[in-house]
């Protein structure tokens, strides 16, 4: 019989590396290239992302932001035009080496898309899909991830009377913190999140906003936005993106206050995007 | 260029303003003949139903119609109608039908949805709609002279009419219909729904069958019930290659007679006008039209129903 502890094993097996001390990496990106057919999209990119810190990445629109970042998760893959060549190593590990299975990668390398994409089921279903899919079938186990999965999002005060009902009746807000949640479900190491406040108002934007400065004690986050004020406010560090490359990458402070590079200080002084 | 453009539509507008009016006032009138024609032709055919159905429960008790284990009309003397032996002939083709139906037409599905490149389903779909494409006699000779015999030499004592060949070979013809329905269902899943699976980890096999087929399950259903009341009302095949013995059993190799293959036997000449036997396949035809608007009705309400919204 299996019992709650040999499933709880099941989740927590990727964790030890997490011990490590501050200070380490979990990306480090190699000469990395990509293509859209002809069109490439991103040019030599070469920078590492630190362990349980936010990464803002920003850059004006076409810029190849979002692809960055959906790379980091082999997502970009789904467009069946895509040549890339160089690396992007995830732990350690290269991400396209065939032996890496992209489904271990997704496992460790949650995402909050832009606009949020709740599964059309109840509330409950959508946070313990990924536990599901993964092989947890315990009840109770279940009930426990859900809890801690909507509370870890700041949702579980507002829909924990109604988790049966479908998730489509919850506000874009709450379903982009419920897609959150399900994310935060399988307890992920790093948290991809591609400008998951550009279809919500204010009010869940700042929601959204204090959740990554809660998520990142535990999580490393990397951070796609378009508005430079929300990467000055939540980020420690900063890429600046321009046409598909990286024109300067630093400490956020560092970056707003005083750009090395004369394009990013016409960027962020918004001469221009 | 002469005048304005201003000045040319309103040329225009003069010289049509007559006889534009005419049309705007006949066109909804024609338009509403049209839609009338069908409406009245199904009331039509209800009312002949009806009309010639009430006749032949004059000739025969509906209680012996719904309680005889016996169709025998064509015995002189004491000839039986009950009518289950043809509903069991139905009933057997309709499930060996969508056993061969609904696993295939959802295989092809979720391969055309969620696997096959544009250009694979670019070529794919069309011949599958193809297989919709051919008439039903020939069907009914492909299963006759072709799946009969390859089904002998499985199993030896198959009479040459039977209910297994018609039924598996029905079960080919819907396969599209499925396919075709289903996929539809599933490609309107919006693709967000699948990255959002795939980015927790999921396979895409995991994504189609644990996101996208619920998501879809309203449209796959009701399509899957078109395909079973399509699979009732089939006539040529059953005819052709089911035999014409009715006899209320479940063997798939014995050979039955169906509600369609006994109009198409009557129709045929076998009876006179006015006679019992005549009247019967009003009462039979009437049976299968309330089979099949059930089964509409079902999947319409299905197809309400349980739709997840996205």
């Amino acid at each position: 019989m299996k019992t709650i502890m040999d499933e709880k094993k099941v989740v927590k097996a990727p964790r030890p590396e997490e011990k490590k001390k501050e200070g380490n990496t979990v990306y480090s990106i190699e000469n990395f290239n990509l293509w859209y057919g002809k069109d490439q999209a991103l040019k030599d990119i070469k920078f590492n992302i630190p362990e349980k810190q936010v990464t803002a990445i920003i850059g004006p629109s076409g810029c190849g932001k979002s692809t960055f970042i959906k790379a980091l998760n082999r997502m970009v893959e789904m467009v069946p035009i895509v040549k890339m060549s160089g690396d992007i190593n995830y732990r350690g590990k290269n991400i396209f080496d065939n032996k890496y299975k992209v489904e271990d990668l997704r496992t460790k390398v949650g995402m909050v898309f832009q606009k949020p994409n709740p599964f059309p089921k109840s509330i409950y279903e959508n946070v313990v899909y990924g536990p599901k899919i993964h092989g947890i079938k315990n009840k109770k186990v279940l009930d426990e991830i859900v809890e801690k999965s909507l509370k870890g999002a700041a949702l579980w005060e507002e829909v924990k009377d109604r988790l049966n009902e479908n998730a489509y009746g919850l506000s874009g807000g709450q379903q982009q913190r419920l897609c959150i949640a399900r994310c935060l479900a399988i307890e992920p190491d790093v948290i991809l999140m591609d400008e998951p406040t550009s279809a919500l108002d204010p009010i869940s934007t700042l929601k959204v906003e204090e959740l990554v400065q809660e998520l990142k004690k535990e999580f490393s986050i990397i951070i796609v936005t378009h508005n430079m004020q929300q990467a000055a406010r939540i980020s420690d560090k900063t890429a600046f993106f321009l046409n598909g490359e990286v024109v300067e990458y630093s400490d956020t402070n560092q970056l707003f206050s005083n750009p090395t590079d004369k394009r990013t200080e016409d960027y962020i002084t918004g001469r221009f995007g | 260029m002469q005048g304005s453009v201003r000045q040319m539509i309103k040329d225009k507008k003069e010289k049509q303003q007559s006889r534009s009016k005419i049309v705007e006032k006949l066109v909804p009138g024609f338009l509403l003949l049209c839609a009338i024609i069908s409406v009245l032709t199904t009331l039509g055919i209800v009312f002949t139903l009806i009309v010639e159905t009430i006749t032949f429960f004059n000739h025969v008790s509906i209680i012996e119609y719904f309680t005889s284990k016996d169709w025998y009309p064509f015995f002189e003397s004491d000839p039986d109608y009950g009518i289950w032996p043809l509903i069991s002939g139905t009933l057997l083709i309709t499930g060996i039908a969508m056993l061969v139906a609904v696993p295939f037409g959802l295989g092809a599905a979720i391969y055309l949805s969620e696997y096959a490149t544009d250009r694979v389903r670019r070529i794919i779909k069309p011949i599958l709609e193809v297989l919709a494409g051919i008439p039903t006699i020939v069907y009914g000779f492909f299963a006759l002279t072709f799946v009969t015999p390859v089904l002998q030499n499985v199993i030896p004592s198959l009479p040459v009419f039977n209910a297994l060949s018609p039924g598996i070979v029905i079960g080919i013809m819907i396969i599209p219909m499925i396919a075709s329905l289903s996929e539809d269902a599933m490609s309107s899943v919006p693709n967000a729904i699948r990255e959002g699976a795939l980015g927790l980890g999921a396979t895409r096999f995991e994504v189609a069958v644990k996101v996208v087929l619920p998501a879809a399950l309203s449209g796959i259903v009701a399509s899957v019930v078109l395909a079973i009341s399509r699979a009732i009302g089939e006539t040529m095949i059953v005819t052709v290659a089911g035999g014409a013995t009715p006899k209320l059993t479940f063997d798939v190799t014995e050979s039955i007679q169906t509600m369609t293959s006994y109009i198409v036997q009557v129709s045929l000449g076998d009876a006179g006008y006015g006679t019992t036997i005549y009247y019967s396949i009003y009462a039979v035809g009437m049976t299968l039209f309330l089979f099949t608007l059930i089964m509409n009705l079902v999947a319409q309400y299905i197809s309400r129903r349980f739709r997840e919204e996205y």
